[in-house]
């Protein structure tokens, strides 16, 4: 499994057999708890979500409905632990097309925030949360890109206090859990 | 509500980063209409690529830019999708949700700010549509690019969630194509016209990402659009820096410029191409404005 770059450390297994033993009956009520996979436990399995989704369409692992038939059956270990989560491009479709109203992106945004608790998380969003505290744009913008825009008569970028970040998102989870993802932010070494 | 002329200008993080030809060609035409442009007093990111880490830090960090347009008593004007997608989904959720907004409230007041849901956000697409209006948009064309025939993209976060887009109809979106129209060109029809873009799993999975854009260039070329027209940075980066590369990694050969509609309409209200920041694009449009300008 290497459509995302091994981001977890376990491999994929969803071919393998389930063993009770991995089955978490508290999981599904975890889940209905949330925003945005309340409702999750109508899915009747029709696959709308997954043949719609651009990415099923090239991916051999990526399965919406599998993902949520998966977490349904109390699987946590292997819904949250599967690089596959990090694929969706969060267009929406799934949620749009959905018969039983299920916000399957949403579902799936759920997921990956769950998962964050293993510190495994795609570089990229590493990159940002780092950007992001370190200037509140969620890129390192170029002096050369910032210079640019002097010469094309555009003004200033606008600034943000990043004081003010670390204030609000200093009781998040994220902020909690970012330890994990490796190397802390320039911003938050203080 | 803020008074409906009152605009803060939301520029998000992708255009400062790569895509200024679209701050620089979108700032010549609203100002074209006489819009007057307010930069945003303090910004951060909309949110929206935190969303797959921690949705509450998404909430906070849209509620925040929300709630510095109210102390403003202004509205929200944005170029890029995801930042219109976000804090318009932001706003209705807070607004409709007690709990939620109580609970986003106690965390803005560590920063001394409040949501009270006096904001509203509107994207470009949005705003040329309902501020300016169509068909003063067409008065104003003195250049009609009626040689023209073009297809568009309006993406994904400007009409997905359905329930938090109330202005045009995800599984058959107009109101680009009428923009377009409005310009004097033709607006082609083609396979998979609301496709993603794959912009967002670039990084992640770049063969699916340059899979899905090509998907759509094949599609453009099928029908031989002489340019796909855009709304978003990042659909934009897809397409037009990626042109080159996905061409010769699939053995194709496509030439077809990737412009940022407020382009377009600039060259149907007799701007130059050098106002517009044509020279920034990677796919090169010469051969297109030749025939635009000598046809």
């Amino acid at each position: 499994m290497t459509e995302s770059s091994n981001i977890c450390s376990q491999t994929c297994l969803e071919n393998q057999s389930i063993k009770t033993s991995e089955i978490d009956s508290q999981f599904k009520y975890e889940l209905v708890k949330l925003s945005g996979s309340e409702n999750f436990l109508k899915c009747f399995q029709c696959g709308t979500c997954t043949s719609d989704c651009p990415i099923a369409r090239y991916s051999d692992n990526y399965r919406p409905r599998t993902l949520i038939r998966m977490a349904t059956l109390g699987l946590k270990n292997r819904v949250l632990n599967n690089d596959t989560l990090w694929l969706c491009a969060a267009c929406f479709k799934c949620s749009d097309r959905c018969p039983q109203g299920i916000e399957v992106a949403s579902v799936i945004r759920v997921f990956r925030n769950l998962a964050i608790d293993t510190g495994c998380i795609p570089q990229v969003f590493k990159d940002q949360i780092g950007a992001i505290f370190d200037s509140g744009y969620a890129y390192k913008i170029p002096e050369s890109r910032i210079k640019k825009r002097e010469t094309q008569n555009l003004p200033p970028l606008p600034k943000c206090n990043t004081e003010n970040l670390y204030r609000l998102l200093k009781n998040t989870k994220m902020f909690k859990k970012i330890q994990l993802y490796g190397e802390v932010p320039n911003g938050l070494k203080q | 509500m803020a008074s409906s002329n009152n605009y803060l200008f939301f520029l998000g993080c992708a255009i400062p980063y790569r895509v200024s030809s679209y701050e620089v060609s979108s700032r010549k035409i609203l100002a074209y209409f006489g819009i007057e442009i307010v930069e945003m007093p303090e910004f951060n990111c909309c949110g929206l690529p935190l969303d797959a880490i921690d949705h509450e830090v998404m909430l906070l960090l849209a509620a925040k830019n929300l709630a510095h347009a109210e102390q403003q008593g202004s509205n929200i004007l944005t170029l890029c999708t995801g930042c219109a997608g976000t804090l318009k989904k932001v706003n209705k959720l807070l607004k409709e949700d007690n709990t939620l907004r109580q609970h986003v409230n106690e965390h803005l007041k560590e920063v001394n700010l409040e949501f009270k849901g006096t904001t509203e956000t509107k994207h470009l697409l949005q705003f040329l549509k309902e501020n300016i209006g169509i068909d003063k948009i067409k008065a104003a064309v003195t250049k009609p690019l009626t040689n023209l025939t073009v297809a568009e993209h309006t993406g994904c976060h400007l009409l997905r969630p359905k329930q938090f887009n109330n202005f045009d109809d995800p599984e058959n979106p107009q109101i680009l194509k009428m923009l377009i129209n409005a310009t004097g060109a033709t607006c082609l029809e083609y396979v998979d016209e609301t496709e993603c873009c794959g912009a967002p799993s670039a990084g992640i999975n770049d063969k699916f990402a340059l899979q899905l854009a090509r998907d759509k260039l094949d599609h453009i070329k099928a029908v031989q659009a002489q340019a796909l027209i855009t709304i978003c940075p990042f659909c934009h980066i897809m397409y037009d820096t990626n042109e080159m590369r996905i061409a010769k990694l699939y053995n194709e050969t496509y030439d077809i410029p990737i412009l940022h509609y407020p382009q377009l309409l600039g060259l149907a209200l007799g701007l130059k191409p050098d106002e517009l920041a044509f020279n920034d694009l990677k796919v090169d449009p010469k051969k297109l404005l030749e025939q635009i300008i000598n046809p």
